[in-house]
């Protein structure tokens, strides 16, 4: 039947109607694709000259991708040779931990203020908002690995440089987040606590810190996890942990104690990525039956 | 005056007030108990640690002489006073830091695309085929939990010292990290637009650019700029290891304690990243508008 059309069919026979009817769906406009276009010609165009600008050309990928390839060779299998090194690896692994905690649990108490400080709602000083604003950023666009080398100058080597250059570089992005979620934080548990007769400290301690603990301690938690990350290569500059041991390795080219070491990291890391999941979801399902 | 809120007798109230209080005393033996436990792990990380709080006391004056070594010249003047002569290496450190956010953008850009390609086959919507999925996703795994500092050490041991091997070594963790995100959001598409183009005879192509694109491409674009943000700090350090960028001459200065040179580069080291940060969160609320205009 001639009638029995599909809707494709229908569509093509009147394109030219269609088309005439909604330009601006239909037809594709040079002024709104130029941009677009000239955006993706300029990203690319800045890749190709990177990648001149840098000397990375296939010859040199493919001369060096030998090499790696043997190196993974020698890797396998992740062996530490003997029980006296695995324990010593322990301990560092241990101790890379100990950083991590200490570091977030010294900038959780060091951030938390600054937070406070930082939030619209609490302080409603233009100027202490803008300049914690800014020092957190200023904290927070310095990586740790620099922080771990100043701190190195101050308390020497060792694991303690290693905390404190995790608590400086945390402070930051600590203080930032918790001043978000201080500015989101419902506003009539705080009128409630006012309007009962309580003074600006009550209302901070019965209206905004119940609502923001759960949120902190969850923050904590997802914190410590990517401190330990952190942690694990803080030691390439000498600041303890098992990155002293990793980068001393690869020093001295002995390749199956290098994957061993990053066997264990990342069984480590896993580990922890699971537990605190669990924790966080928890936590924040316990105090908030929504 | 007459009592608005009529109070129970106290017969009725004394238990109710006990069951109060001891509500608030169970709440509060929580509360006690949680916070020893934080500080037995505090103590134990502390001995870890090897803290030495006298230490730190002792040499908290280091802290803040150093920060007043970093602002004094080799002449002993402050380095404001003689702008030319702080920033000296204007032009070599201009370049390095220039090295170093091309190194960020190359590797960017290629995790993403990398992440984008092992997306498809790792998520369940796409994928039906148990094995390949169980496959792509352990090796992103293990890119994002291998930190990109340390493929730096082994790659610049394979290449030799210079970029490339901190550009492979960024790109390889922005897979990792990037593909997960990448994953999460392509399932959690609407699948309802790709039946719709499949049903009036979309090829599959069609279906990926007309159905899947639109809906995730905001997304992926601004997980990728946040990226872009993170890397950038990562390759300030990553030429600690040899692998390009202004942190082999950072590292050099702090180690020898050319202290003028040390505060120089961080400086722009600060504010090439808070510029970078600025105009890439720009980029990203702009498209957060453009997602919601249309």
């Amino acid at each position: 039947m001639s009638e029995m059309h599909g809707v494709r069919e229908v569509l093509v026979a009147h394109r030219a109607e269609l088309c005439a009817r909604y330009p601006d769906i239909l037809i594709a406009g040079w002024g709104r694709r130029a941009p677009l276009l000239a955006c993706g010609v300029g990203a690319i165009g800045l890749y190709v000259a990177g990648l001149v600008a840098l000397g990375i050309s296939p010859a040199v990928i493919t001369s060096g991708l030998g090499r790696l390839i043997d190196i993974a060779g020698l890797m396998l299998p992740p062996d530490p040779q003997s029980w006296s090194r695995f324990l010593l690896y322990l301990g560092a692994l241990g101790q890379t931990l100990a950083i991590a905690s200490l570091g977030t649990l010294l900038a959780a108490i060091l951030g938390i203020p600054f937070g406070f400080l930082a939030a619209r709602n609490v302080v409603a000083n233009r100027l202490v908002h803008f300049l914690s604003r800014r020092s957190l950023d200023t904290l927070r666009s310095v990586d740790t690995l620099i922080w771990a080398l100043i701190w190195i100058n101050v308390v020497g080597l060792g694991p303690f440089a290693g905390a404190l250059a995790i608590m400086s570089s945390d402070i930051g992005a600590f203080g930032k987040l918790m001043s978000e979620a201080i500015e989101a934080a419902d506003r009539r548990p705080v009128d409630g606590v006012l309007s009962a007769g309580g003074g600006r400290l009550h209302a901070i301690r019965f209206g905004l810190v119940p609502q923001v603990l759960p949120v902190f301690a969850s923050q904590i938690l997802y914190f410590f996890e990517s401190n330990t990350r952190s942690a694990t290569i803080i030691g390439i500059v000498g600041a303890g942990g098992i990155g002293l041991q990793l980068s001393e390795q690869i020093r001295v080219l002995e390749w199956q104690q290098v994957s061993f070491l990053i066997l264990m990291i990342l069984v480590t890391v896993a580990a922890l990525d699971w537990i605190s999941q669990r924790l966080r979801s928890a936590m924040i399902g316990h105090h908030q039956p929504s | 005056m007459t009592r608005l809120v009529s109070m129970p007798p106290a017969a009725q109230l004394a238990p109710l007030l006990t069951a109060y209080n001891q509500a608030a005393a169970a709440k509060r033996r929580q509360l006690v108990i949680g916070l020893a436990l934080v500080a037995i792990a505090l103590a134990i990380s502390a001995v870890g640690a090897e803290v030495r709080p006298v230490t730190l006391w002792n040499k908290i004056g280091n802290f803040t002489s150093y920060f007043d070594r970093l602002l004094k010249l080799d002449s002993g003047m402050r380095v404001w006073t003689d702008p030319q002569e702080w920033f000296w290496g204007l032009a070599r450190w201009s370049r390095l830091l220039g090295e170093t956010a091309l190194i960020a953008y190359i590797a960017t850009l290629t995790g993403a695309f990398a992440a984008f390609i092992c997306a498809a086959p790792a998520s369940r919507n796409l994928m039906r085929y148990a094995p390949v999925r169980f496959t792509v996703r352990r090796v992103l795994e293990f890119c994002r939990s291998v930190p990109d500092i340390v493929f730096a050490m082994i790659f610049v041991a394979a290449f030799g010292l210079g970029a490339l091997p901190g550009v492979l070594a960024m790109t390889l963790h922005t897979s990792g990290a990037l593909g997960k995100l990448f994953t999460e959001v392509l399932e959690n598409i609407d699948m309802r637009p790709v039946e719709g183009i499949a049903a009036t005879g979309g090829s599959w192509l069609a279906q990926v650019r007309f159905a899947v694109t639109p809906q995730v491409l905001s997304n992926l674009v601004s997980y990728t700029l946040l990226r872009f943000e993170v890397n950038v700090r990562g390759a300030t350090v990553i030429g600690f290891v040899g692998a390009g960028g202004i942190g082999q001459d950072l590292i050099t200065a702090i180690r020898k304690f050319y202290y003028s040179d040390v505060s120089a580069m961080l400086l722009m080291i600060i504010g090439t990243v808070m510029v970078i940060d600025m105009l890439s969160g720009g980029l990203r609320h702009r498209l957060l508008a453009m997602e919601t205009a249309s």
